[in-house]
């Protein structure tokens, strides 16, 4: 898998729906707090069925806070050899603060050679942004990061 | 500023200044000698003089420090989350001294009255030139950005004037923070013309995440290869305007960091210095899951600790701001390895200290073409004028209270900033002063109605930047100031529930979260804003009230701490 093709970036976005409302040109954030989990789980059900996740051997990489919560940079990858008997089938991304909750999924074969990648989303506010890891031996792993989204301002 | 240089005579330095407790100064004053400053017990091969946070402050200023700095989470009550009595305790000092007038809020007036006026670069170059003198081949000056801003001087001449004063001091390396506010094509300027590296190792360009700076510079001090590596703020686009470098993406990179340790190590350094400006906090966590560090010289809080503390096995160094401290790190490197090290955060105390005649002739010079608009006298403070400190502030309540009445608003917002000098009671208010608490590139003051929710929202998030139990998700800064607004404040809440009982002091009401309010504000983020610049307001209000008595524009409760 090449690693941020520009390609990529471009095809694997799908509509995030509303962001954070600019207000009178000062763009403070109006996204309410509260993530819906229910449609996050939902969503991860529908994907992998009755597993049980595990946490580790996936890695997600994002900024703490978002310098700009309309996109934002991540990077993915799983610590697995990606040989015909053992190897990374896919990477999904979920929001669970989004209005839709599916990211992305990018699927991966033995010929990947490396099961990583790089995009950007949407943040329509803070929240827990999880990637979850389907492996050709049937087991998923996952792990989740807090970005948060602010109204920016302020410092030392 | 009289006598000054002749310090050494003692009794003709004190005697010059109009005040009580004369006898008192006279005798403190015998204690305070640059002999005694520059005082250290030498070690090894290798020196490192650190300054960081200077806020183009070239004179000698007062500064107060905090009264309030909470820490959360685990930095709870840990340095350097701790003030007044419990500083002094931690690190052993007594009160009245003139280490307790440093480096806390303690007796402020009285000592500030009794030890003089702290900083000036003419000091610093002193001081470096002493230790150069006694080092010669071994020191290694490094600056951990935030020299470029917060006076009129070098918001006119775009830093230049701190470029001038950095080459003249022979600064080895810097990183940055407020310097991005100038846009980027003059933070290209300024990096050919400074003839020395600006390291940022955490900045990469928002389309391809490729390095946009030089990350790490080697030296070769007392036989020792020393790397030193840059981290810019990672929150300059968050907290400051992200359209002024809308190419370039920051963050804390911990994986970056660990690379570039990785690499200065694999080109032969004996020694890993990282030159930084995450802050305290960030910077304690960061050294602590990023092996291989040897000495981390934090700036962005400001905070000044007498001794440097060990995490693991880095050495931890807080230089506080405004030139009112010089950190000297002698260290002993062989085979690779740190085996010995001696450390001291020396004051400037600029009255004890002789001014450098080269450094205090440039200074005098570059402010020249603006001496008079700087010392224009716009009214009188009866009252102490401070910033610094978690929450309001004695400068802030002032400049809230031009808020209100210059553009008629009903709550006004201003930033918490950690820069800006002290005023004592009955100083002068000069137009100098009013820029150092407001001089940078987006000025403008904005006047917009909002509802009690979104004002709600606004402290709320601004809260959890300062408050955020994991260092890496606060911005540093202090919590934003407010006039016509009182509130309460939980830090220990999560976001969303830290702030309550929101008030119009001007009604006695609760704050409706459905009515709209007139908010006055300034130092936005954001593009395009309009209005006039802030330091206007201040001064024509303070030429217009003429005499400064105890401001006070907002109201604050803290319900835990």
């Amino acid at each position: 898998m090449m690693r941020s093709s520009a390609a990529s970036r471009r095809t694997v976005m799908k509509g995030m729906g509303a962001g954070a409302l600019a207000l009178g040109g000062l763009g403070f954030g109006i996204g309410s707090a509260r993530a819906d989990l229910a449609k996050a789980e939902k969503l991860l059900k529908e994907l992998i069925g009755s597993k049980t996740p595990q946490e580790g051997k996936v890695r997600l990489e994002m900024p703490q806070i978002a310098e700009n919560g309309q996109t934002v940079p991540l990077t993915a990858a799983v610590d697995s050899p990606m040989t015909p008997d053992n190897y990374c089938k896919v990477i999904h991304i979920i929001a669970e603060g989004n209005p839709e909750a599916g990211v992305c999924s990018f699927k991966f074969t033995p010929l990947s050679g490396r099961a990583e990648f790089s995009t950007r989303m949407r943040l329509a506010q803070t929240q827990n942004v999880w990637a979850v890891a389907e492996m050709s031996d049937g087991s998923v792993w996952m792990t989740k990061t807090e970005v948060k989204v602010t109204i920016g301002g302020c410092g030392g | 500023m009289v006598s000054r240089r002749d310090f050494v005579a003692l009794a003709a330095a004190a005697a010059a200044i109009v005040g009580p407790g004369r006898a008192a100064r006279l005798a403190a004053r015998d204690r305070l000698t640059e002999a005694e400053l520059l005082a250290f017990r030498p070690v090894g091969n290798v020196t490192i003089l650190h300054l960081t946070d200077l806020h183009a402050q070239l004179l000698p200023l007062w500064f107060r420090e905090p009264s309030t700095n909470i820490g959360v989470g685990e930095v709870r009550g840990l340095p350097p989350h701790l003030t007044g009595e419990a500083f002094l305790a931690r690190f052993r000092l007594a009160r009245g001294t003139p280490e307790a007038y440093a480096f806390t809020d303690q007796d402020f007036v009285e000592l500030a009255r009794r030890y003089g006026r702290v900083g000036g670069l003419d000091r610093i170059a002193t001081l470096v030139k002493a230790i150069r003198a006694e080092r010669p081949g071994r020191t290694l000056l490094l600056d951990g950005g935030d020299a470029m801003q917060g006076s009129w001087v070098t918001l006119k001449t775009k830093g230049a004037d701190i470029v001038a004063a950095y080459r003249a001091l022979g600064v080895d390396a810097m990183t940055a923070h407020w310097e991005f506010t100038f846009g980027a094509e003059r933070v290209k300027e300024i990096i050919d013309e400074l003839g020395f590296p600006f390291l940022a190792g955490n900045v990469l360009d928002t389309e391809w995440q490729e390095p946009v700076f030089e990350s790490t510079a080697f030296f070769e001090r007392g036989g020792v290869k020393i790397a030193v590596i840059g981290q810019a703020f990672p929150y300059t686009p968050v907290s400051n305007p992200r359209w002024m470098i809308p190419q370039w993406s920051f963050g804390i990179r911990e994986e970056r960091v660990a690379e570039l340790v990785e690499n200065a190590r694999a080109q032969g350094a004996e020694l890993v210095v990282l030159l930084s400006h995450n802050g305290f906090d960030v910077d304690r966590k960061l050294v602590s899951r990023v092996p291989g560090i040897d000495v981390v010289l934090t700036g962005h809080t400001h905070d000044a600790l007498p001794e440097a503390l060990v995490v693991g096995k880095t050495i931890v160094v807080g230089t506080g701001s405004h030139g009112k401290f010089l950190a000297r790190l002698d260290l002993d490197v062989r085979d690779g390895a740190v085996k010995d090290w001696s450390f001291r955060l020396v004051p400037v105390f600029a009255d004890a200290i002789r001014p450098d005649p080269e450094m205090a002739e440039l200074v005098a010079r570059l402010r020249a073409p603006f001496a008079a608009e700087l010392e224009r006298v716009l009214g009188r403070t009866k009252s102490l004028l401070y910033r610094r400190g978690n929450f309001q502030g004695s400068w802030d309540d002032l400049i809230c209270a031009a808020l209100l009445e210059e553009r008629d608003a009903e709550i006004a917002l201003s930033p918490g900033f950690r820069w800006g000098p002290t005023l004592l009671p009955d100083e002068p208010i000069r137009m100098e002063d009013v820029w150092a608490q407001t001089a940078i590139t987006y000025p403008q003051v904005y006047r917009i109605e909002m509802t009690g929710a979104q004002i709600k929202e606004v402290l709320e998030d601004v809260a959890d930047n300062i408050f955020n139990p994991d260092p890496y998700y606060q911005g540093g800064g202090d919590m934003v100031r407010v006039g016509g607004l009182g509130f309460a404040i939980d830090v220990e809440q999560p976001i969303g529930k830290r702030i309550s009982d929101m008030t119009s002091l001007a009604t006695g009401e609760p704050i409706d979260p459905a009515r709209r309010y007139v908010v006055a504000g300034w130092a936005s983020v954001n593009e395009g804003v309009e209005g006039p610049p802030v330091w206007e307001l201040v001064a024509r209000y303070i030429a217009r009230h003429q005499l400064i008595e105890a401001p006070r524009a907002g109201r604050v409760i803290v319900k835990s701490a």
